[in-house]
């Protein structure tokens, strides 16, 4: 069967020293800056993207990936430990979790939440592999007027599922479209919005952007906040679950997994999401819902596996449609840009060793991550004593060098010092930042399907309606926000949002 | 007339500059008609997209339905510091190098946490020089105007 000749050759690039060695450099500083609370895997992949110009392109994307994975393993174990998420989407494991610790059961919960994310882990691994193939071949039937739809489709589908207000979410994605346009355009040669400043005529750099509004902004929002919340650390406790504990935290590991697995495919989706939906399902299914809140060990399993299935399928629309579901994937094409790799269906056919070999290192690093997170969890838990008045000077100096290496200029530190005002004013508006790198990685491939399908059709704009493929795409589009905007579900969205 | 929700009134108001401003640059370039487009034609009605996304953002944070919330006030202390070494990090790298670069970009950004203190704040900055030299420096081996222009 293809699916396994498919996997072996992935495995065998995966295999070699390099690229273990990359894999397992991403899982620990994955597992690290999901300890540590304030550093999330934006800023992160933000900052190292310059570091990786000098590593082939596979060992580049294998470390990135690690680092997003590794970061919903390391973000549980301050969860439960300390009550501290270190990610958005641990902030449900904690509910449970800590609870749990409390009870003295730190271990088991530990143990469940490592067990759980391995599981799923491996399933997605599966589930990628399989569904990767016919999805990219359903992709080269797309025209440009498809190709249209379908950003149309994926941006409003990343705002309706994942951010608050709806209209000045689509805002912020309009406002990334338009500044992805700055530079020159390819079609006519000429320099749009550059002011005549050289450096401006490339665009503006998309690390500055996003190191600009992730790194620097959230540095000066959570210098504001003065109390600093110490939280009480837990001890450790034997690992060891009961049989009472397996037999209850299996079926949530494989809801977790199937809930995880398809939120992290949809648009919009990935870890935080599918770890919210994963434990509200959990709670009202579980027999035990009373226990909810006071350390059910369903609410740890059910949404740690959720949360690392969804790391790893958001890399499906990525690879064959060429069009990223969250933010941490539109960072994921601009690593993929570096190198040269122009994202979409053809990558599996242009270079299969890449496909298959990132997808292969995607298990190899989940059993990395169990082994490193479970026996040296004791090495992780020292780390979190670090205060933040060391850490944050460390994110801006790694910052400051990687942006200037980019292109060897301080210009780049000048617009990223200027995105971190940006930033900063977009926080205090309540406008939040992922959907405009959304919008900014997509904005010049929007107006360029956009300007072909018009150019096929000869100007006629009824091509986006009369194309039967396109037409489904933009109908599913208006659902979504008819959907939103209906007063029952507008409710139910909004109090998700509270925890936010 | 009450402005309730200054958040979005202010978020609507950035909106409608920014699109006008989209829009009216756009002008100046070739638009071109929609089976030919010129380089204006996109950018132009995105602007327009924007603005209006803007206005109804304005007018809803008017009506008497629309929640109080109120813009928290800005830490200009914070900002000006944080900024502030940034800028300092591009103008000090290519007269003063590197080591200077990044210990004063430490040191100003470390200022602004209000635990601020100089003596773990050095250990931190030379920590952080040798640590990076040695990973980009000599690991990576990116090129860096290492030492001031006077030791060169």
């Amino acid at each position: 069967m293809d699916l396994f000749a498919n996997l072996a050759l992935g495995f065998d690039t995966a295999f070699t020293l390099q690229n273990l060695l990359y894999c397992l450099i991403g899982c620990v500083l994955g597992t690290l800056i999901g300890v540590l609370p304030g550093l999330g895997p934006i800023a992160t992949i933000a900052m190292l993207l310059p570091a990786t110009y000098a590593l082939p392109p596979i060992a580049a994307l294998i470390m990135l990936a690690g680092i997003y994975y590794g970061s919903q393993y390391g973000g549980s174990t301050t969860a439960i430990l300390l009550n501290i998420p270190g990610e958005t989407s641990s902030v449900v494991t904690a509910i449970d979790g800590y609870q749990m610790a409390r009870n003295g059961r730190a271990g088991v919960a530990l143990f469940t939440a490592g067990m759980g994310s391995f599981f799923a882990g491996c399933v997605a691994t599966l589930v990628l592999a399989a569904f990767a193939a016919p999805l990219s071949q359903l992709a080269f039937k797309f025209g440009p007027a498809e190709y249209f739809s379908l950003m149309v489709l994926g941006l409003i589908g990343a705002v309706v599922l994942a951010s608050g207000s709806l209209i000045k979410a689509i805002g912020m994605i309009v406002l990334g479209l338009l500044m992805g346009l700055i530079g020159t355009d390819v079609n006519s040669g000429v320099s749009r919005y550059a002011f005549d400043i050289p450096e401006l005529s490339d665009g503006i750099g998309f690390v500055a952007v996003a190191m600009g509004v992730f790194g620097f902004a959230e540095i000066m929002g959570n210098l504001e906040k003065t109390d600093e919340d110490e939280g009480f650390l837990n001890k450790m406790t034997t690992m060891i679950p009961t049989k009472q504990d397996v037999k209850r935290m299996i079926p949530s590991i494989l809801r977790g997994t199937t809930i995880g697995s398809i939120l992290g495919i949809l648009p919009g989706g990935g870890a935080a999401l599918a770890a919210f939906g994963a434990y509200s399902v959990e709670k009202k299914s579980s027999k035990y819902s009373h226990e909810f809140g006071k350390g059910a060990i369903e609410g740890v399993a059910g949404p740690e596996s959720a949360n690392n299935a969804a790391a790893q399928t958001s890399f499906i629309p990525l690879l064959t449609l060429g069009i990223p579901p969250n933010a941490v994937m539109a960072l994921m094409v601009g690593a993929m840009t570096i190198h040269n790799i122009q994202p979409g269906p053809q990558v599996m056919t242009s270079n299969p060793a890449l496909f298959w070999g990132l997808i292969a290192s995607m298990w190899i690093g989940n059993v990395m991550l169990i082994l490193l997170n479970l026996p040296l969890i004791g090495i992780w838990v020292k780390l979190l004593k670090i205060p933040y008045r060391f850490m944050y000077p460390a994110i801006l100096v790694f910052c400051c060098i990687g942006v200037y290496t980019v292109n060897n200029t301080v210009f780049d530190v000048y617009v990223t010092a200027a995105f971190g005002i940006i930033g900063y004013l977009f926080f205090k508006l309540g406008c939040e930042p992922p959907p405009l790198l959304l919008g900014f990685v997509l904005g010049p491939m929007m107006e360029e399907n956009f300007r072909r399908a018009l150019l096929l059709s000869r100007g006629d704009f009824t091509t986006f309606l009369t194309r039967p493929l396109s037409l489904g795409l933009l109908i599913a589009a208006a659902l979504l926000v008819v959907i939103v905007a209906l007063p029952a579900v507008k409710k139910t969205r909004e109090e998700a949002f509270v925890e936010d | 007339m009450e402005i309730r929700n200054q958040k979005d009134f202010g978020a609507g108001l950035m909106y409608i500059v920014i699109g006008l401003f989209f829009t009216i640059m756009a002008t100046q370039y070739p638009m071109g008609t929609a089976a030919k487009m010129g380089p204006g034609y996109f950018p132009f009605w995105l602007g327009i997209v924007m603005t209006a996304l803007g206005l109804l953002i304005l007018v809803k944070s008017l009506s008497a339905k629309a929640a109080i919330e109120k813009i928290p006030p800005f830490n200009w202390k914070v900002i000006g510091l944080i900024t502030g070494s940034v800028v300092a990090y591009g103008i000090l790298l290519p007269t003063m190098g590197f080591i200077v670069a990044v210990f004063v970009l430490v040191f100003m950004s470390a200022s602004a946490s209000h635990e601020f203190h100089w003596k773990g704040t050095l250990i931190n900055a030379t920590f952080l020089i040798v640590f990076t030299y040695s990973v980009f420096v000599m690991g990576l081996k990116l090129q860096f105007p290492l030492l001031p222009f006077f030791l060169q």
